[in-house]
């Protein structure tokens, strides 16, 4: 008897080590989804920031700066859909919607649009006018996503 | 015994008619006097009509849902919150929205929150900020309405809990809560500060929104622009006083940039119920933004609302 208070701990701690195995491979392969999409996101403005300058003259024109703009949306949208394992509806300030979960291919699908959309603006984009038009459309994207799965913020 | 017995019941029938009785007079619509007043004569200016329907977003609630036309205005949205379910109705020129309201119905409804047929509106409807916008701009907003494309269909009935659902208890409601004073800018106030004043605290009705209600509905002025939770569900309505949990950092040009293009200073897009106030705020004549961005950037200093 004297023994047993040993085994229940370490059973206890063989359950603790064992959790993150129940929790899914999604939830710990990514190491920290909420943070990695929210920085994904953060470069997005940070690009399209340089996209609106350039497009209202703040800033001169640069075909390769234009073109990086959707080089940051195109890798932005192969990465996102990925990055909302089950596990990652909360926490860590996130203001994912539950319609992500909820609505799963309709995210995808704007994820996918929005691709196209960069893809275009990278095999259109010659000078400012070119650039100004794929820019306006790829930001659509932007405005319907966060419209249908971002929190009121 | 049977004495005693009949004189109680008496006297608690007599108090029952008396409270009944009470109540009646304290919720009769005509209790409000505002939007009584004598609407301005003369020709509705058509496009100040028109801006003040982008400054206040009609649209946002009014538009039909699930189509891209901000001028069909059949109504039907459903607005989930606490209190339940209220379906926003029709303010097309049809026959089943505003077709045949006079301007004085119109300033009643918008000023007072009283309906055509004498009903008090619910302040889903919010005229605690309508009320500060003087007749002659309603009257224009009005006919502006009028020239509108009519479209049909009635909305459901509000589908709210008890006792909320008692239409006629609003009269009291509106007594603690609607005072009924159009703007008045304060003697000497900048001249694009007082046009600010006049379109974030009337038409726009900033404060519906971005500030904290007691449970009782009303807006907690302490606390009024300070934020407060989303009262159409999750989320939180940001800050907008100029403090560091706010706008302290914005300038007035990045204010403008949001109500024009949905860019915030990071060039995150806006979306949501602000993402339809963007839509009908980059309508305005740039000259308004300036005047609602200097004003927002007056306002005084508050802490964030504390998120529960």
């Amino acid at each position: 008897m004297p023994r047993m208070p040993h085994l229940a701990a370490a059973i206890a701690l063989a359950s603790f080590a064992a959790a993150p195995l129940l929790l899914g491979p999604a939830a710990i392969a990514q190491g920290d989804p909420i943070a990695e999409r929210q920085e994904i996101m953060k470069g997005v403005g940070d690009a399209t920031r340089t996209g609106v300058q350039m497009v209202r003259g703040e800033r001169d024109f640069d075909l390769e700066a234009a073109r990086n703009t959707f080089a940051v949306y195109l890798d932005a949208s192969q990465r996102m859909p990925e990055l909302f394992p089950e596990g990652t509806e909360t926490g860590g300030d996130t203001e994912a919607l539950p319609a992500i979960w909820e609505e799963k291919e309709d995210f995808v699908a704007l994820f996918e649009e929005f691709g196209e959309r960069a893809q275009a603006g990278l095999d259109d984009t010659t000078d400012a006018t070119t650039f100004q038009a794929a820019l306006g459309t790829a930001t659509q994207s932007c405005r319907t996503c966060h419209e249908q799965f971002r929190m009121q913020n | 015994m049977v004495d005693a017995l009949q004189k109680a019941a008496v006297v608690i029938v007599a108090i029952a008619i008396v409270a009944v009785f009470g109540f009646f007079m304290l919720t009769e619509p005509d209790l409000q006097a505002a939007g009584l007043e004598r609407v301005p004569g003369g020709e509705a200016d058509l496009a100040n009509g028109e801006a003040l329907f982008w400054a206040g977003g009609c649209a946002s609630c009014h538009a039909t849902p699930d189509q891209d036309d901000p001028l069909r205005l059949g109504g039907g949205l459903a607005l989930e919150t606490d209190f339940g379910t209220f379906h926003v109705p029709n303010l097309s020129p049809s026959r089943d929205g505003i077709f045949g309201w006079t301007t004085a119905q119109f300033v009643r409804a918008m000023r007072g929150g009283v309906s055509p047929e004498g009903e008090h509106y619910y302040p889903s409807f919010p005229y605690t900020s309508y009320q500060r916008m003087s007749a002659g701009d309603l009257r224009d907003l009005h006919a502006y309405l009028m020239t509108l494309e009519p479209v049909d269909g009635v909305a459901p009935a509000h589908d709210l809990a008890f006792p909320y659902n008692i239409r006629r208890g609003l009269g009291l409601w509106k007594l603690a809560f609607l005072d009924g004073e159009p703007f008045a800018a304060p003697e000497g106030m900048d001249p694009v500060l007082a046009r600010g004043a006049y379109l974030v605290e009337g038409p726009a009705h900033c404060a519906e929104c971005h500030s904290p209600r007691s449970l009782l509905g009303a807006i907690r002025e302490e606390a009024r622009f300070a934020g407060g939770p989303n009262p159409e569900g999750r989320g939180f309505i940001p800050n907008i006083t100029p403090h560091e949990s706010g706008i302290g950092s914005w300038s007035q040009g990045e204010i403008v940039e949001l109500l024009t293009s949905g860019f915030t200073p990071e060039f995150d897009v806006i979306g949501g119920s602000m993402g339809h106030v963007v839509d009908a705020t980059s309508q305005l004549a740039a000259s308004d933004r300036e005047a609602i961005a200097a004003y927002l950037l007056a306002l005084p200093p508050k802490p964030e609302t504390p998120r529960e």
